[in-house]
Parts: structure tokens; sequence; C-alpha cells
């Protein structure tokens, strides 16, 4: 591809003349500009040099992670801390395919993203050229969307109806591959001011005739109970929730992607549900006679794939923006489909009350008889106490993501949520690895707020190569390990369903994540005792940079309580700390 | 239940990918796919033929409606329809057999399109049931080889006049 040079000004004596035309690598970054976007997250390659080339100019803050699934996981925390889609860049090939992982987590959370990744040339496509990986066909079922840009006059169009597509309706990852002759093209630029998609245009207001059902069902209910899941924190309907909630008097349960959709300090808050949820939540979806999901989409790990004993006696209503999750995994009485923050304003108008009192009295009463507990040392840190106290310390006012493993599901246990986009996890896919860079990403969408990255020692080495990024970029992230010294989470059902027999989950070998961290410049405490983990948290935060904390806690601690896979609700192990 | 699903798609590259790659992904079964061009510049019609439930089918077409390259889904088992599919079949038919042959095709308004010395290839149009009948009949004279384009349709409320 014959690179022109840049024509700036002319011969003719005239200063400096708008430039009028543009390589598409230019374009892109200016449509990137258009849209907002002010941070990106990436790594180069030879198929992406001209975009890296037009990035040197400056213009757009590039963060150069260490690894492209640190990259893309870093742009989702972005996305989920904001909204706003996140922006991910990376090579051909072996770039691209280092986003999968990422890709697949978005999509499986319903995250606005938008995937930028280089391709060979045109002419070299399709001949297993250096680099060159067919990722359009790699990812075509974990995106929203995907284009090839075959033509560079096509790019302002496609980057404008990629950002539209992440971000409205049901969310989710897009991807645009862009060979590098088509970076390397040229021509003028013009952004498109709308898009117009002939086959996507999502429902966004409810059927008035379904909301007429809908009250109806709850002026008769008993025992009704609301399930809300992620769509009310991507919606933003967390006002019309609670309102919906206090008219109706429904007592309210949070899936794990709910988490911060509705306060965790409300008295009709019953908790999350399924596998190692509150007896509250679970037996109120075992009685309830009205079970009215929000944004939420059934899986198994609430209902635990057992549908016969899931709400058995209950008319289910199910509000949702995507017309696929109803009726896909439960029978549905009243489905109403549209973005579930205008669905409640409308359902908000003239709502009955729910005849629910002797209900919440009997369900509240679950909540004090049956609380999460575990038992406490004082001479082992409990990894529960860890996460009680960061709750007590912060007062709740902070962002927190996980990684996945026993150190999420404490997470979402013991530490109450006020707030949406304060819980930041991978829920669907469960991706190890998550957690640590989406803090970064996080962080830098919301500079103000105090970021928290609770992992697992074995999912932080996953991507703690990232810690180079906090470092350089002084991304003051608070990183709390809970250190249990093996794969948790596996040696958990090893030891409950596989007769102890512990099977590659000793994580012997791991480095001394103080050394580690110090390595790269960032400060790090490790605590093994109460008095130590006061200590050291406290001067962590204290620390205006990023900081590590590597608690040690009990190796043999379990989640409780637990629901076998494959059992009912009603099934329900309290734990060996309570009958 | 068999469903025929006549769906509008961008005439897109990869737009068959995506289809039958969500197909095969959420586990629904096809019997036949058939693509063309349609009436309007732009688009293709996909004819898909599968089998499911009531609630399966919901599914299928919740789930192509998702695809954004995809702008209507029709479910033609649901209305008067016309169905066709085109077979083209190559029969081992020496000389002495191939007035035989003729006379078993001619009901089926099927046609001769090509004789060899040794074979002659039968062309016919029909619903799926009628082209199975055929093929059965020609078996014994031995079936070298068989092609079948799969199903497409048209819904007869809309196209009318055209059979
Ligand atoms: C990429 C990936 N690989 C494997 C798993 C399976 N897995 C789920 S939890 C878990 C253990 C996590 O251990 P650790 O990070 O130490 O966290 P803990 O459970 O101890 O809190 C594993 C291996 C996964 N979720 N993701």
């Amino acid at each position: 591809m014959g690179h022109t040079v840049t024509m700036v000004g002319s011969q003719s004596g005239k200063a400096e003349s708008p430039k009028t035309e543009y390589t598409g690598s230019e374009i892109l970054l200016r449509c990137l500009i258009e849209e907002q976007v002010d941070v990106v997250f990436g790594y180069p390659g030879g198929a992406v040099l001209p975009i890296y080339d037009s990035l040197y100019e400056g213009g757009l803050r590039h963060l150069l992670a260490r690894h492209e699934q640190g990259a893309i996981h870093a742009a989702d925390g972005y996305a989920r801390a904001t909204g706003k889609p996140g922006v991910v860049i990376a090579t051909s090939g072996p770039g691209a395919t280092n986003l999968v992982t990422g890709i697949a987590t978005a999509q499986m959370d319903s995250i606005p993203m938008v995937c930028i990744t280089g391709n060979v040339s045109q002419e070299l496509m399709g001949t297993d050229a250096f680099q060159e990986a067919d990722i359009m066909g790699i990812t075509m079922p974990i995106v929203k969307h995907s284009y090839l840009v075959t033509d560079v006059c096509d790019l302002p169009r496609i980057v404008k109806e990629a950002f539209h597509l992440a971000s409205t309706g049901r969310p989710g990852p897009v991807l645009i591959d862009i060979p590098k002759d088509v970076a390397n093209a040229r021509d003028t630029f013009h952004y498109p001011k709308g898009v117009s998609i002939r086959g996507y245009q999502p429902t966004s207001s409810a059927h008035p005739l379904q909301l007429a059902r809908l009250r109806e069902v709850i002026a008769e209910a008993k025992r009704p109970v609301i399930l809300a899941g992620g769509g009310v924190v991507t919606a933003g309907a967390e006002k019309e929730l609670i309102t919906f909630a206090e008219q109706t008097q429904i007592p309210v349960i949070t899936t794990l992607m709910g988490l911060g959709g509705f306060p965790g300090q409300h008295p009709l808050w019953l908790g999350m549900p399924g596998m190692h949820g509150t007896y509250a939540a679970n037996h109120a979806l075992l009685e309830t006679d009205l079970l009215i999901g929000i944004g939420a989409r059934f899986d198994d790990r609430v209902t635990m794939g057992r549908l016969d004993k899931f709400a058995t006696k209950a008319k289910i209503v199910h509000m949702d923006i995507d017309p696929a999750e109803i009726g896909k995994n439960v029978n549905t009485f009243i489905p109403i489909v549209g973005d579930v923050k205008n669905v409640l304003q409308a359902a908000n108008v003239d709502l009955p009350q729910s005849d629910s009192a002797a209900w919440i009295e009997k369900v509240t009463g679950w909540r004090e008889s049956y609380p999460l507990c575990y038992r406490d040392s004082e001479d082992r840190l409990k990894p529960q106490w860890v996460i009680r106290h960061l709750y007590e310390t912060t007062g709740g006012d902070a962002v927190v993501t996980t990684d996945v493993g026993q150190h999420q599901m404490w997470v979402a246990q013991y530490f109450h949520f006020a707030r949406p986009r304060s819980f930041i996890s991978s829920g669907g896919l469960g991706t190890m690895g998550f957690g640590f860079p989406a803090a970064l990403g996080a962080q830098l969408a919301t500079p103000e707020q105090l970021v928290i990255s609770v992992t697992g020692d074995g999912g932080f080495q996953m991507t703690n190569q990232e810690l180079a990024v906090a470092s350089l970029a002084n991304i003051p992230v608070k990183v709390v390990i809970i250190n249990n010294q093996n794969l948790g989470m596996v040696r958990q059902w090893q030891e409950v369903f596989y007769h102890k027999r512990y099977s590659e989950v000793d994580l012997s070998g791991s480095p001394d994540f103080v050394k580690l961290t110090e390595a790269y410049g960032v400060k790090a405490w490790r605590a093994k005792t109460k008095e130590e983990a006061i200590t050291a948290w406290a001067e962590a935060l204290a620390h205006p940079g990023p900081a590590v904390v590597d608690f040690w806690v009990a190796p043999d601690e379990n989640v409780y309580p637990m629901v076998a896979p494959g059992k009912g609700l009603d099934e329900m192990i309290m734990g060996d700390e309570k009958a | 239940m068999r469903h025929v699903l006549s769906v509008l798609v961008n005439d897109q590259p990869r737009v068959l990918a995506r289809v039958s790659t969500l197909l095969g992904r959420r586990n629904f079964n096809i019997e036949s796919i058939s693509v063309g061009e349609s009436e309007e510049k732009g688009l293709s019609r996909m004819v898909i033929v599968t089998h499911g439930d009531e609630r399966t089918m919901e599914q299928v077409q919740k789930q192509l409606h998702k695809l954004i390259d995809v702008i209507k889904v029709h479910d033609l088992s649901n209305h008067p329809a016309v169905e066709r599919e085109l077979l083209l079949i190559k029969v081992e038919a020496g000389p002495a057999a191939r007035m035989e042959i003729s006379g078993v095709v001619e009901p089926f308004r099927a046609a001769v399109v090509d004789v060899g010395s040794q074979n002659m290839m039968v062309q016919a149009t029909g619903e799926r049931a009628k082209l199975d009948a055929l093929i059965e009949l020609l078996r014994p004279y031995g079936i070298k080889e068989i092609a079948r384009t799969g199903v497409t349709a048209l819904s007869r409320s809309m196209v009318q006049g055209n059979s």
C-alpha cells in the first residue's frame, strides 16, 4: 500500500489549510472522538500499525495493557462503571484471538463495547497470511454484531452504527475488523448524524394492555416477590424500582448482576437468590404466588435448572428489553417487553398495593432467623470477615469489582451495595482474570470514586501483569487478594461433591504477592491476622496511589448457603455453622 | 411439528453464516436452508425448514430477529403457502431402460434434461414428499447422483396469483 505524505498547507504561500483527506486510521480516531471516547485500551501489532501511527498524533488517550485480555476487561470495567461503550484495539491474529474471552464476557453480561481489530490487507485475506485469523467468524456467536470494513468510505457509518448497536436495546459487544489496506486508504471525513438500521428496532415502551394485567395480578397477590436483574442496572431504573416495590409493598430479590440495582440496605431487600443465595430469597421464590422478573433472565444459577421446583405456585411476570428472553427459560404469564426504566415508569402510575403484609412479615422473619453467617476466628483471618471489614470501613461507598470464585460470592453476600454500577463482576461467563483489569477501567471512568478489586490468588495471577498499567498511569485501585492458597471454589466442590479428592487446586508456587507488586513499583501490604488486616487496609486506603493488600485467609473456608447443582432451591445446605 | 420460515435478510457477506451459527448454537434443528435474491435489491430471502414445538419455534423466531441482518421473519406454516424444491437425479439407464424411465417420471411432470450412453438425468420440482416418492420409484434402476435445492416457499396471501 503506497503511503502518501500528508498534505499540509500548499506551496502557494497560504497558511495551513485544513486537511480534507484522511487515512482510514485517522478517520477511525476522528470517529472515536466524535463518539466522545475519552480512553481506549489496546495493544499494537503489525496490522494496526497505521492506527497506532495515527494515535501517535495525540488527541485520544490510549492505555497500553500488558495483554489484550487485560485491555478488553479494562474496557469492560469502564463500560460497567459508566454505561458508556468501552473501546479496545488489538492487532490481527493473536491480538484478536486474545480478545475472545473478553468479548464473550461482555456478551454474556450485556455490556456495551466496541472492539476494534486490525486484519491483514484484503488481498491477503483467506490465504493464511502471517497473523491472519478469521476473527469475524471466530466471534460470530459471541457478539451483538460485527463488521468487516472493506472500503474506507464505509468506516464512519460503521463506527456510528457500532456505537449505536453496542449501547442501545440490550447492549453488547460489537466488533469492527479493519484490514490494513483500509486503514491506509484515504477519504474525506464526514461523521453521520444518525443511524438507520432497518433490522434493528428495539422495543422501548411497554404494551398498555400488559400493564393493566400487571396491576390486576398485583392487586390479587398475597405472596408477591420481585426478582431484579442486571437489566435494572443497565436501564438505570433503580429509582423506578424503589417506587414500584414500595408502592406495591413487594419484597425484592436481586440476582448477582442485579446487585446495587436495589439498595442492599432497604427493608424490602431479601438478598441474592440461587446457588449461594440467602434462605429468605430462595424460600420466597419457592412460595411466591406472583414473581415479577425485571431485567433478569432466570438462568440456571438462579433456578438451578430445576423448573419443577422453581416458583411453581407463581404467576410469572417478565419485564425485559429482549423479547427472546421472555419464555426462554420459564413460562411467562404476563410478558412485558421494553426498556425496564420506561416499563416501570409507566407501571408506577396508578399502582395498586398488594395484600402482602403477612407475607412481608414472613419473609423478613426468614431474613432475621436465617441470616448469612460464618464462624469467625480470633487466630485465623476469615475471608467473610475481610469483606465485612471492607464494607464497614468504606460505609459501602465504593465501586467493588470481583474476580470469579469464592471471594466473588462472599462479596455478593457480605458487601451490601447501595447503588447501581457499584458492583462489577463477570456473572454470565464467570471469567477468572476479569476483576483486576476491570477495576482499572472502572477507576479511569470514575476518578473520584474509591475502586476496590477483590480477587482470588488464582484469578489475580491470570491478569496481574496489568499492575504495570496501574503503576504507570497511577490508577489508585485498591486490590484485595483473598489469598486462600488454592483455587477455592473448585476446592469447595471437590470437598463437597468429590469426596475431598483435591485435584490440582493447590496454588503452591504462587509468587510472594507483596514482592511481585513492589516489583511493579506499586505499594503492597500483607495481613495474616485481624490486627494486621485492620492496619494494612487503613494504610492502603490512605495511600493515594494503587495498592495491593494480600490477605492470608483460612484456606478451607466454604461458601454457604449452597444449593447443589441439580437440586431445588428447597434443598439448601446451610453450612457447618448452622443447622 | 415441521415449520417453514421465510426470513428476509440483508444481502451481506456472512449472513448465511450468522443464521446457521445461531441455529446451530441454540440447538435448533434444520432440515434445509435455501437462500436467494428477493423482490428487493439488497435483501435476500432465506427459507428455513425446521422442526420444533410451539415454544421452540417462538424462540427460533425471536433469536433470528436479534440478528441485526435479519429484517423480517415469517412462519409460513401458519398461512397458505406454496412450497417447492428442485431435484436433479442421475439414474443408470442403458438404451433399453430409457423409455421405461421416461414413463415413470412423466406423471411427476418431471423432465429428462440430459442423456448419456449409460445414464440419464431427470429434473423435477414439487413438494418434498413428491420428490421423495420419485426417488423411490427410480431407485430400482440405480441412482448415481442426487442434488436437491432444499425447500423454497412463498405465502399465498403475500404473492397473489403466483403459483
Ligand atoms: C478462566 C477460568 N478458568 C477456570 C475457571 C473455573 N474456576 C471457577 S472458580 C475457580 C477458582 C478460583 O480460585 P481463586 O481465584 O483463588 O478464587 P477463590 O475461589 O479461591 O476465591 C476456578 C478455577 C474460571 N471460572 N475461569
